[in-house]
């Protein structure tokens, strides 16, 4: 018999192989058929009793949560067993026995199917996701009224992969994870229960694959990849093989970064720079201080503007800006003052289409037009830089005039704050984004009005070679290596270090293993990546000497054209990165 | 009978948790207690109509509060919300 793959969406990554387990529930069949007057107090007599069946197993549940789940996740459990304790949906279903004569099963059953539908209409996304808690609350009920037992995946004796239909928020806190080497589900997508839980608890996972139950039998071997997002059941010799090779090398690549996290990005001759994550909400928070993050180099604004339908409070950027600082203890977090216009759309603020979006209205020219909006984010700001080390960051600047207007706004924030008494960071430091030809050879000049510097390699590019990056017919013209461009990242980086300030970068180059050596070597500070590029750019340069990398930078601004740049790159990498000091040169 | 409008300032508003905490709240006081979002009002006693009527970020609601204790229940009830931060 062949092997069977299926496909579906990759929810959380890593990859596993073992027995099957079909979490199936049986089949209920519902009582459809009016019952008689005489037996209405018994039917509430047996939904009460399910009830309180069913309250007994979700405590059980929640205490096993508090234990194995964070505090957070345990007390939505707290709220299952209030919902299941509802007095008014405790009204309903006795209103559907008694004045309908339908069984216990059918009235609970159409109530919370009611309910949940309800929920579903709700705008917000998040308590639309409600629906399903409320759906796995009822048939808890159902099964326990008609006697039945609820699988569950509790009492797994092997380590498993779990084949289901979809996981409910109670099955995956029952889940006994150290036996559960990956599951994959029938329905669910990325925003779905499943696959939060997936990668919060770091267990491989597919969700939305269709048809798995009816390929799959108890006790088959099944190879679950999580990263692909396929699941193969009998998988083939050569399969197997193959899935053993990756799970050893997922292994051997987790511990190494592991040892890496807290090791500093210093080169072999003792040069170190700093490593920083590129964040757009602070829900990516997480993922900062694993990869082991010396600080947040970007920190996008524009989601508090883009998700809402309306321009957001100071109060709730205030929240925002003071989790991020918190969080983050005293590393350094560059916020990034709106960048926005053109091609985004933002609610509120009744932007019209242009026929150049990246060349019209948008970031600090809108916001020095909108004073009042750009004086909310910035009084925000500066009230959370109290509460850790923030940074501001002006992008899309041009002109000494627009920083001197920016600042003579932030001065007058900080004038505000300081009559009404209120705390704030009064030697917070200001950059601004190089992402403009313009910025970048007038930088000698722009750096004598702020502290630092960070270069936006994506639009530097598009805007430095007159290549719009999102034009397929001309992507292969779309290359932040040109001499063109890396000429005017090197004169940025000379320019802060002749005032003795820095220079950092948060465009995608940074975090482009063949790019780094170079950018050290040319002399950059900082580098920000998203967070999990970040221990692959620190083995690199833990393994490289500045000496060595200075030398490459001058071959490199010497070079006539991208293709040659490359493979000067290509070169370097093979033959001169010293061998690992981790030993794990196999890696990269 | 006290009555306050109150502005939701939390990212993910009165979902599951925090509503819960709420209830839990409201059912420590005497008072009967209602909540009014739009034009639809219910019980502050009952998540699931919390859950239901979807209180999200930006959303005012008017707290009401009707017996003994009603200026402690609106105070405390009203701080609560005041302090949501997730």
């Amino acid at each position: 018999m062949g092997e069977i793959e299926v496909r579906g969406i990759s929810a959380s990554p890593g990859i596993g192989m073992g027995k099957v387990f079909r979490l199936e529930q049986k089949r209920l069949v519902i009582p459809e058929e009016e019952i008689p007057e005489e037996q209405v107090e018994q039917e509430i007599g047996r939904f009460l009793e399910g009830r309180r069946k069913a309250f007994e197993q979700l405590a059980g549940i929640h205490a096993r949560a508090v234990e194995n789940l964070s505090g957070e996740e345990a007390e939505v459990f707290e709220g299952h067993l209030e919902i299941l304790m509802d007095e008014d949906l405790e009204e309903e279903i006795k209103e559907r026995i008694g004045g309908y004569r339908f069984s216990a099963e059918k009235a609970l059953g159409e109530v919370f199917e009611e309910n949940a539908r309800e929920m579903e209409e709700l705008e917000n996304p998040y308590m639309r996701e409600r629906a399903a808690d409320l759906r796995d609350i009822g048939r808890r009920l159902l099964y326990a009224v008609a006697g039945e037992e609820l699988v569950s995946l509790d009492s797994l004796e092997e380590e498993v992969i779990v084949i289901a239909e979809d996981l409910t928020p109670s099955d995956t806190a029952q889940m006994d994870k150290k036996r559960i080497l990956g599951f994959a589900t029938e329905r669910g997508g990325l925003t779905s229960h499943v696959t939060i839980m997936a990668k919060s608890l770091e267990i491989p996972a597919v969700v939305g694959a269709g048809e798995l139950l009816s390929h799959c039998r108890d006790n088959q071997i099944a190879v679950l990849d999580g990263t692909a997002g396929s699941v193969v059941f009998d998988p083939r010799e050569e399969t197997r093989s193959a899935c053993g090779e990756k799970i050893s090398l997922l292994k051997k690549e987790r511990e190494f970064l592991d040892r890496l996290r807290d090791l500093p990005a210093e080169t072999l001759d003792g040069h170190r720079v700093e490593l920083c994550a590129n964040i757009g909400s602070e829900r990516e928070l997480e993922g900062v201080l694993s990869h082991g993050a010396e600080g947040i180099g970007l920190f996008r604004t524009e989601f508090l503007y883009m998700d809402k339908g309306r321009l957001p409070t100071e109060e709730e950027q205030f929240a925002v800006y003071r989790k991020v600082a918190e969080s983050l203890g005293g590393k350094g977090i560059i916020i990034r003052t709106l960048d926005i216009g053109g091609d985004k759309d933002v609610p509120g603020l009744g932007l019209q289409k242009e026929e150049n979006p990246f060349l019209g209205w948008r970031a600090v020219r809108m916001c020095l037009d909108l004073p009042e909006m750009f004086a909310l984010q910035l009084r925000a700001i500066l009230r959370a830089s109290h509460y850790g080390k923030l940074r501001i960051m002006y992008p899309m600047v041009i002109s000494l005039s627009e920083i001197r207007r920016l600042n003579a706004l932030l001065g007058k924030a900080k004038d505000d704050l300081r009559a009404a008494g209120v705390p704030f960071d009064e030697d917070i430091e200001v950059g601004i984004m190089i992402e403009t030809p313009a910025a970048a050879l007038t930088a000698h000049i722009l750096i004598r009005e702020v502290d630092f510097f960070s270069i936006g390699t994506n639009d530097l590019t598009q805007y430095t070679l007159a290549v719009d990056r999102g034009n397929e017919r001309i992507a292969d013209l779309y290359q932040p290596l040109h001499p063109a461009v890396l000429q005017l990242i090197h004169r940025v980086i000379l320019a802060s270090h002749e005032e003795g300030k820095w220079t950092g970068m948060c465009g995608e180059l940074a975090g482009d293993e063949r790019a780094a050596p170079l950018l050290l070597g040319m002399g950059l500070d900082e580098f920000s990546m998203s967070a999990g590029s970040i221990p692959r750019i620190k083995d690199i340069i833990r393994r490289s000497s500045r000496a060595d990398l200075r030398e490459l930078a001058v071959r490199v601004l010497n070079a006539g054209e991208s293709r040659e740049i490359l493979e000067i790159l290509k070169a370097y990498r093979s033959e001169s990165l010293s061998p690992g000091t981790q030993g794990q040169n196999d890696l990269i | 009978m006290i009555s306050r409008e109150i502005e939701i300032v939390n990212e993910t508003g009165l979902h599951t948790r925090p509503g819960n905490q709420f209830v839990k709240l409201a059912k420590t006081f005497e008072s009967e207690i209602t909540v009014r979002k739009g034009d639809r009002e219910f019980s502050g006693k009952s998540l699931l109509k919390l859950m239901k009527i979807g209180i999200s970020l930006g959303d005012r609601i008017l707290i009401t509060c009707s017996g003994e204790d009603e200026e402690t229940a609106l105070d405390e009830l009203c701080r609560f919300v005041a302090a949501l931060t997730e």
